[in-house]
């Protein structure tokens, strides 16, 4: 049986109560939403990119406890990265949270996002531990419509 | 004695069956369901998401196994014994139906796939007939989306206009506001009997009162409505009445519309093809009576006999049991949910049947529902593909437990217990 402690560590439940860098980001030249229809959850990713590294990077918006610390975490972890590694760190969290990093250990960058590691018992809330990564994805590639995770 | 005559009926009635208004025994009635007997998570399952769909008693799961195992074959045409025997179960089904809803007549009962295709189906055959540019179709602020989208994609086609009556903070809908929408631009009216989303009873009584004054046409979506309450629609003289046979204890996939046979008989039909027919030619077709005019193509017939055992077992139980054993469960739920800190009830109408939507503080909804799960309670949160009503009370989303006859007040209590476990989760 999975642990809800596992999915609800206490880092987590903190970061989705008091959200980092959460406001709207005046010098942003690039942003992008995420939206699950399914619940609900709709955020907006603010980027300010010089050349190739996110010189701040902040969000908006609401939806549950896993997906608004997921994206605040974010925020944390990117700021000062380049897009080559931010997209590395993604693809890293993404095999975290989906189990597949337990069968190939590929996690060297994703430092404190380790904590999304118990979301892989729950299959269901994959979405909501993604749904900014995917509007941060967007928002690099310069797309403006809504991402959705549906 | 022939095969025929020694065959048995259909086992589709409750091995004992009860006597209306004799004491509703709880604990008798979910030996009838054999999926309420396991575990998940490794917590006995409290299943309280019933509005969305409902368990099935041994007898809807034996009627579907029986006809496949002894009775399958194509209906209405084959001349063989197989074929017979299918027509007379299929058919049988309809009549159950139709005193189940006390309809005038078999032939206004009409199987679809469920509640959605039967709103569609009038949309597409009574409103592309009947509204035309500039009309206006009228519905509720408290709408599921299938009562919603069917009439969007007709207004935008002719070019008429989608009018929606408001409701109250409590979740009832403003009579008055109402009738003021109504008009002679009016060509239809499609209301929700219960709200999916919030559990209120709609006074469709009175509102068929007031809309059959200017001569429109009534449709009621009673997908919620028909576990939970006795529907007659001739008293309620509504014109069109729809319902899902999944919610109601009988399988997914076959549905119910009842339409007044003056108005189906000059509706054009629905769908083309077999069964439809009294007879093609390549100049012209003539079509079948009713009710199979609206019924092309081989239709669901184990769905259907299936949805005919539900109706028995439902019967078997009464109405008027099961609506009470249900209103008792629903104020104790709302009693014990809403004494918890924290929490705010989504739609507090007076009348309200089988819903219980609720908010816990600043918690999402979907954090709630998997701290639920993990309790092996399940119930249903988000949108509840009333995306309106959420929009009415500001939210994205609530968190919802809904009731059907075999729940008990200790399963209240374990949702009572299990939002406590989401209030430490959180603390």
């Amino acid at each position: 049986m999975p642990d809800l402690r596992e999915l609800y560590q206490e880092v987590i439940l903190e970061h989705s109560k008091a959200p980092r860098n959460y406001r709207e980001l005046a010098t942003a030249n690039h942003r992008a939403e995420g939206y699950n229809p399914l619940c609900g959850d709709h955020f907006t990713v603010y980027l300010d990119l010089e050349g190739d590294s996110i010189r701040d990077i902040s969000f908006q918006g609401s939806g549950c406890a896993i997906s608004k610390a997921s994206a605040s975490m974010m925020t944390q972890s990117l700021k000062g990265k380049t897009r080559v590694e931010a997209d590395r760190v993604f693809a890293q969290f993404h095999e975290l949270v989906t189990g597949q990093s337990l069968t190939n250990g590929n996690q060297a960058e994703l430092g404190k996002l380790a904590v999304f590691s118990g979301v892989s018992a729950f299959p269901v809330r994959v979405k909501c531990a993604t749904l900014a990564w995917h509007a941060l994805h967007a928002a690099m590639q310069g797309k403006q419509e809504t991402v959705s995770t549906e | 004695m022939t095969t025929a005559a020694k065959r048995l009926p259909r086992t589709s009635r409750p091995p004992d069956v009860w006597d209306v208004g004799a004491e509703f025994d709880v604990q008798r009635v979910r030996h009838d369901f054999p999926i309420l007997r396991q575990r998940v998570h490794d917590r006995t399952l409290v299943y309280l998401d019933n509005a969305a769909t409902s368990q099935k008693p041994q007898v809807v799961i034996d009627a579907i196994r029986q006809y496949y195992e002894r009775d399958n074959a194509n209906i209405h045409r084959g001349v063989h014994f197989l074929s017979e025997h299918a027509t007379e179960e299929y058919e049988g089904a309809r009549k159950n139906v139709q005193s189940f809803l006390s309809a005038a007549d078999a032939s206004e009962i009409i199987f679809v796939r469920g509640a959605t295709e039967g709103i569609n189906l009038v949309a597409q055959t009574y409103g592309r007939t009947n509204v035309h540019a500039g009309d206006e179709v009228l519905i509720t602020a408290m709408e599921h989306h299938s009562n919603i989208v069917p009439w969007q994609i007709l207004c935008e086609e002719k070019g008429a206009r989608l009018r929606v009556a408001p409701i109250s903070d409590s979740g009832e809908l403003l009579l008055e506001d109402f009738e003021h929408l109504l008009g002679p631009r009016t060509k239809i009216v499609a209301v929700t009997h219960v709200s999916n989303a919030l559990g209120t009873i709609t006074p469709v009584q009175r509102i068929i009162e007031m809309v059959h004054r200017g001569n429109i046409p009534v449709l009621v979506d009673g997908a919620q409505a028909v576990p939970h309450l006795k529907v007659d629609v001739q008293a309620l003289d509504c014109d069109f009445y729809v319902f899902s046979g999944h919610k109601v204890y009988g399988p997914t996939g076959i549905g119910v519309l009842y339409g007044k046979s003056a108005l189906l008989d000059a509706m054009p039909p629905y769908q083309g093809g077999g069964d439809m027919i009294s007879s093609v030619t390549f100049e012209k077709t003539i079509y079948n009576k009713l009710p199979y005019k609206f019924e092309a193509g081989t239709p669901h017939v184990a769905g259907a006999i299936g949805l005919g055992a539900a109706i028995e077992y439902v019967n078997g139980l009464g109405m008027d049991n099961i609506a009470a054993h249900e209103h008792e469960l629903l104020a104790y739920a709302t009693e014990t949910v809403s004494a918890i800190p924290g929490i705010r009830l989504i739609g507090t109408a007076k009348e309200k049947a089988g819903v219980l939507s609720f908010l816990l503080d600043s918690i999402h909804p979907h954090d709630i529902g998997t701290i639920l799960d993990q309790e092996g309670i399940a119930i249903r949160t988000g949108h509840h593909c009333a995306q309106p009503v959420m929009q009415r009370f500001g939210i994205a989303a609530t968190a919802r437990a809904s009731f059907a006859l075999y729940n008990t007040r200790e399963e209240v209590d374990a949702l009572v217990e299990g939002i406590q476990k989401v209030r430490e989760v959180f603390a």
